[in-house]
């Protein structure tokens, strides 16, 4: 049966709550999940100060903040900083989100940053991602081609390529995955819209050979047709991408060559 | 604990090669209840109240009559394949067959009472 509750050893408790810095005027509150897989504790929410006078703009910069100056053991992943790898995507305030581009101005009141939702934890905000890449791999996310190779490359017109824009973008942060509520009570089985995406971007390409065999591998009640157009995987996504819209089309597709 | 690949985890069985004639279902079963509900609603409505006579003549008329069969039979396939969905999704395991034969025979069930109830006022 679907998990409506946390099991007792993911429960969360009221965690530390961790001096404010001297002197500053500008304070905000952060509460954040906390666990760690070594001391054998529940999950904790601490609570932090920030001097927001001297803090940068984005959620991102006051996580830094805290574990340069406050806590160095709070653990995150981070890289870019600038929405590229999808690294440092988490919740925050309720949405999945990359905390690099979500600015502390859009958010009311005390900030609240969570792991990404309904994933095992490895350590506070760092979610285990092993079975979204697998998932990802398993669409084939390269150009399938039977033809011989060309001398020079496989070309494509202006608007075919035009078609895989709001496709390619995707940064794999698993935001909309971890949005949906048909990845959180079947994720082990359907791929989520993160790895369709992915897959229509691969079976619209112009130059791809393996179309029929891409649709006869999504073909099936759990790896495809879970999704309900339950729409948080649009409505979540940081850069703005349509996985809805996506899966829709290969929906479409799936009918154009069976009625 | 059982050792094994993540992406053997992530292929499963593969691909179950079905769902799309479920779905199509689903999207056809829906246009023709858009059609059949309201039809069903002005053709059953002036029929409550009635006595006995007043109802099975009523129904002995063709058009009220095939109207309810018609939303009988495909307002409960509607049901089973739409609750089918919803078993597949909260549902796991071994229970998630047992509910979904209960829930199919449940969906017949009531269609089959349905069409009886029908025949026997119309005939």
């Amino acid at each position: 049966m679907v998990q409506l509750t946390l099991p007792k050893n993911s429960r969360i408790r009221v965690g530390k709550t961790w001096p404010k810095p001297e002197g500053a005027t500008n304070l905000r509150k952060f509460q954040i999940y906390r666990w760690s897989p070594d001391d054998g504790e529940n999950p904790r929410v601490d609570t932090y100060f920030v001097d927001m006078d001297r803090c940068g703009p984005m959620v991102l910069d006051a996580l830094i903040k805290i574990k340069n100056e406050i806590d160095p053991t709070l653990t995150f992943r981070r890289s870019c900083r600038e929405g590229i790898c999808g690294s440092c995507a988490m919740n925050i305030d309720g949405i999945n989100t990359l905390a690099c581009i979500y600015g502390l101005d859009e958010i009311k009141g005390d900030v609240k940053i969570y792991p990404l939702p309904h994933m095992p934890v490895v350590k506070d905000l760092i979610p285990d991602l092993t079975h979204f890449y697998a998932q990802h791999a398993s669409i084939m996310p390269w150009l399938e081609t039977k033809t011989n190779r060309p001398a020079k490359e496989w070309k494509q017109s202006i608007e075919d390529r035009k078609k895989l824009d709001g496709l390619y973008e995707c940064v794999m942060c698993a935001s909309c995955s971890t949005s949906c509520p048909s990845y959180w009570w079947n994720g082990d089985r359907y791929l989520g819209p993160a790895a369709l995406l992915h897959a229509y971007r691969w079976i619209i390409d112009s130059r791809d050979e393996a179309t029929g065999e891409r649709l006869d591998a999504l073909e099936d009640p759990f790896k495809l047709y879970r999704c309900h157009t339950i729409m948080n995987c649009t409505k979540t996504c940081p850069k703005g991408l349509n996985p809805a819209k996506a899966i829709a089309s290969i929906k479409k597709m799936m009918l154009e060559r069976a009625v | 604990m059982r050792y094994m690949t993540d992406r053997k985890r992530a292929a499963g069985l593969g691909s179950a090669k079905s769902g799309v004639h479920h779905f199509w279902a689903m999207k056809v079963s829906s246009v023709a209840l858009l059609l059949l509900i309201p039809l069903f609603v002005f053709t059953f409505g002036p029929a409550l109240g009635g006595s006995y006579d007043e109802v099975t003549a009523y129904f002995a008329r063709p058009f009220p009559a095939i109207v309810a069969a018609l939303t009988m039979i495909v307002g409960f396939k509607h049901f089973n394949d739409g609750a089918q969905v919803l078993i597949e999704d909260y549902v796991h395991g071994g229970t998630q067959k047992i509910t979904l034969i209960l829930v199919t025979c449940l969906s017949y069930a009531a269609m089959a009472t349905g069409l009886f109830s029908i025949a026997k006022l119309a005939l």
